[in-house]
């Protein structure tokens, strides 16, 4: 087999190459949000993410002290400013080339002197260090202007993930839509996974009249739009009582889940050795023990992916939510109406809506990575058979 | 009440009562309404175990009508109805379809709609197979493809995000932050383009989201697949001279053609419902509506019940055909 791609090297090249262009194409758009939400809001709009990776010439203006504050008489009518342009914390980078002229950026080397005219001279030193001198006229007013031309090495904060998640002061904050989320989800997994299981069992094996025609039902069901239970449900919702809210949404997400769980689960269990069944039943054990004690412990693949399922499904989903939960108090908002919410009202600062975007999607990645072997089976069972 | 201890609590009672609920129902079964004792034993013991799959299937079966079945039939009846002041509905016969027929805007998400049913399932599945192909022999192929497969774990709302900035446009004069505007610059573009704007090709941007996120599901699918395939039916073509391309398409691919199906009707429905990329993106504007949202736009803001149960139901007779099917394929097996 391997002798189709495997002896010449420029097919195994071109395999290689081919392969690195999809996984890159397909990483990108992901990669570009994760690094942006890194970064200031400033430095978002200032360059491509792309750039931030690498060290970036970068052109800064800064100022002088104020003059009239800080100068030093030094005789014969001449006063001085010195200081440091980029005060204690120094210089992130090295500096290139500065100027004192927006049009002549990169005018003088570090160390070098410039004269401004009429005998003001400004000396500026690679470490940011200055002398600034002339007349009692010159050296007055407003501070003299510099453009330092600086290479600055990649440049990353945390604050955007402070502001989003802990900043008290901010009413956009993801934190309460996060709790929301996790509030909604948890029992929106459980539950589905109880009712079905024991369903599963009953359509794998046990024998009644009209089973044939339960599973076809099942498989059926597994896809009708929920679009078409919104209106009737939330109707429903109202005359019972529960209204909008987690009770409603906690039914809706299991009543929408169940499809799904009992084929997956009747599919599993189905595929269980016959004897061990058989085997128990002889001994005396009732369909509850066989259940509870054997098919339960042995389904737990398929328990497990059902449930990544669910929880991927549930954690991500906004319809549900929007019709189910969210009412107009925005007291229950869940991660993904928030994103929506930041995308009208802050549709340009991308710092904000990347990192709340990532808040959102970290949890799911986290779960994707560490339990991909059982989505993949359930993926594999779900839709193969 | 703080709504993390509600939700315990839900887990609690929940969890707690179908438990409750199969345990005791049993027991009533076996213990009380027909006894395994007395002169009526093996009667008894018949009758339980006839009951007994309706006790295991009684909650799923309640949830299942209620949640999904009970829905179609009232959204068939409310698609009939006009919604009067006052809570009373009137039945009006076909009218809400007339209405709906006769609006321009239904129209364009019908078309978009069809348009999204022929490119994402055709493209996800393509490129699906294609990585599933390229990365099957590859040392480091399983990397490649959880790469591949990671999309499918992020929300269609966190995807919209991702792909807003990816076709973020800025003026001419200042630095491009969206990757595509920049490439676009960089390969001789004149100026940056908004994207999400240009009527028509719009959609075609819009379908790259869902295509980036069901591209995983397929290509693992469909490697599953193809590491199922025989080998001694390619060791055969080697020998008898067939080169990479002959063998993936004349001898691979109509190996897997039932699985190429399943798994291009799967994404159709998925495409068919697509709501979320769209809410988030365009919200439907410069001629981008689809359906799901055009259904939503009448249920949510217009708040014309007729209209957005008529429109549901187009989308529950596009999804027919291929329940009609999974339900034929799903009894055929069983036998």
């Amino acid at each position: 087999m391997d002798s189709i791609a495997g002896q010449k090297p420029a097919v195994v090249w071109a395999l290689n190459i081919s392969v690195v262009v999809l996984v890159l194409l397909w990483i990108f758009p992901t990669l570009g949000l994760f690094v942006s939400s890194f970064r200031t809001g400033d430095q978002i709009t200032a360059s491509g993410w792309w750039s931030s990776m690498f060290p970036a010439e970068q052109v800064l203006q800064i100022r002088a002290a104020d003059p009239d504050d800080n100068r030093v008489d030094i005789g014969n009518g001449r006063y001085a400013v010195e200081g440091n342009l980029f005060g204690e914390e120094g210089l992130q980078g090295t500096m290139n080339a500065w100027g004192t002229s927006s049009r002549a950026l990169g005018a003088y080397e570090p160390g070098e002197t410039a004269d401004l005219g009429d005998g003001e001279t400004m000396t500026l030193q690679a470490d940011g260090s200055y002398v600034w001198e002339g007349n009692d006229d010159q050296i007055s007013g407003r501070a003299q202007r510099v453009f330092v031309t600086a290479t600055q090495p990649p440049d990353f904060t945390f604050a955007n993930y402070n502001f989003v998640l802990f900043d008290e002061n901010n009413s956009e904050g993801m934190a309460r839509a996060f709790l929301n989320t996790l509030t909604v989800v948890i029992p929106a997994t459980i539950i589905p996974i109880l009712v079905a299981a024991f369903a599963a069992y009953a359509l794998a094996w046990m024998d009644f009249p009209g089973r044939a025609l339960l599973i076809a039902a099942v498989v059926a069901l597994l896809v009708v739009p929920l679009q078409l239970a919104l209106i009737p449900l939330l109707s429903l919702h109202n005359a019972i009582g529960i209204g909008k809210g987690y009770l409603g949404v906690w039914l809706a997400h299991t009543g929408f889940g169940l499809p799904l769980a009992i084929y997956l689960l009747r599919n599993y269990m189905v595929g269980l050795p016959r004897d061990i069944i058989e085997n128990a039943k002889v001994d005396g054990a009732t369909d509850f023990q066989i259940f509870t004690k054997i098919i339960l412990p042995l389904s737990f693949p398929a328990l497990a992916s059902f449930a990544i399922f669910q929880f991927l499904w549930t954690w991500n989903d906004l319809l549900v939510a929007l019709v189910f939960l969210i009412d107009a108090s925005g007291e229950t908002t869940v991660m993904t109406r928030q994103i929506v919410e930041l995308l009208g009202t802050r549709g340009g600062d991308w710092e904000i809506l990347a990192t709340a975007a990532f808040v959102s999607i970290a949890v799911p990645l986290v779960v994707f990575f560490a339990m991909q072997r059982y989505l993949v089976r359930g993926l594999l069972a779900g839709s193969v058979k | 009440m703080h709504p993390a201890l509600q939700g315990v609590i839900t887990i609690i009672v929940g969890v707690g009562g179908c438990i409750g609920y199969f345990y005791f129902a049993n027991l009533f079964l076996d213990k009380v309404l027909f006894p395994a004792r007395g002169p009526n034993i093996g009667r008894n013991i018949n009758r339980a175990n006839m009951i007994r799959p309706w006790v295991f299937l009684f909650p799923a079966m309640f949830a299942l009508g209620l949640y999904l079945a009970y829905p179609v039939v009232e959204t068939i009846r409310l698609s009939l109805t006009e919604r009067l002041p006052g809570g009373e509905y009137r039945f009006v016969g076909l009218e809400n379809y007339q209405f709906m027929f006769a609006e321009a805007k239904f129209w364009e998400a019908m078309r978009n709609n069809l348009l999204w049913l022929i490119v994402v399932p055709a493209a996800s599945t393509g490129f699906g197979l294609l990585a599933a192909q390229l990365t099957d022999r590859l040392r480091w192929g399983n990397i490649a493809k959880s790469i591949i497969f990671m999309p499918m774990a992020i929300s269609l709302v966190g995807a919209a995000v991702i792909f807003k900035l990816v076709y973020e446009a800025r003026p001419e004069d200042v630095a491009q932050i969206g990757i595509l505007n920049h490439l676009y610059l960089l390969f001789g573009g004149s100026e940056p383009q908004q994207w999400l704007q240009i009527p028509f090709w719009n959609n075609i941007f819009l379908m790259i989201v869902l295509i980036w996120i069901q591209t995983g599901f397929a290509m693992v699918i469909l490697s599953a697949a193809l590491r199922g395939i025989p080998e001694e039916t390619v060791e055969a073509a080697i020998v008898d001279g067939a080169n990479p391309f002959q063998i993936f398409f004349k001898i691979k691919i109509p190996q897997i053609m039932g699985t190429i199906v399943v798994v291009w009707t799967t994404i159709t429905i998925a495409t068919l419902k697509v709501f979320d990329i769209v809410f988030a993106m365009t919200n439907g504007q410069w001629e981008t509506q689809v359906l799901a949202n055009y259904m939503y736009d009448k249920l949510f803001r217009a708040n014309d019940w007729g209209v957005g149960s008529a429109s549901a139901m187009i989308i529950m007779l596009m999804v027919l055909p291929i329940l009609v099917w999974n339900v034929y394929n799903a009894r055929k097996e069983m036998r």
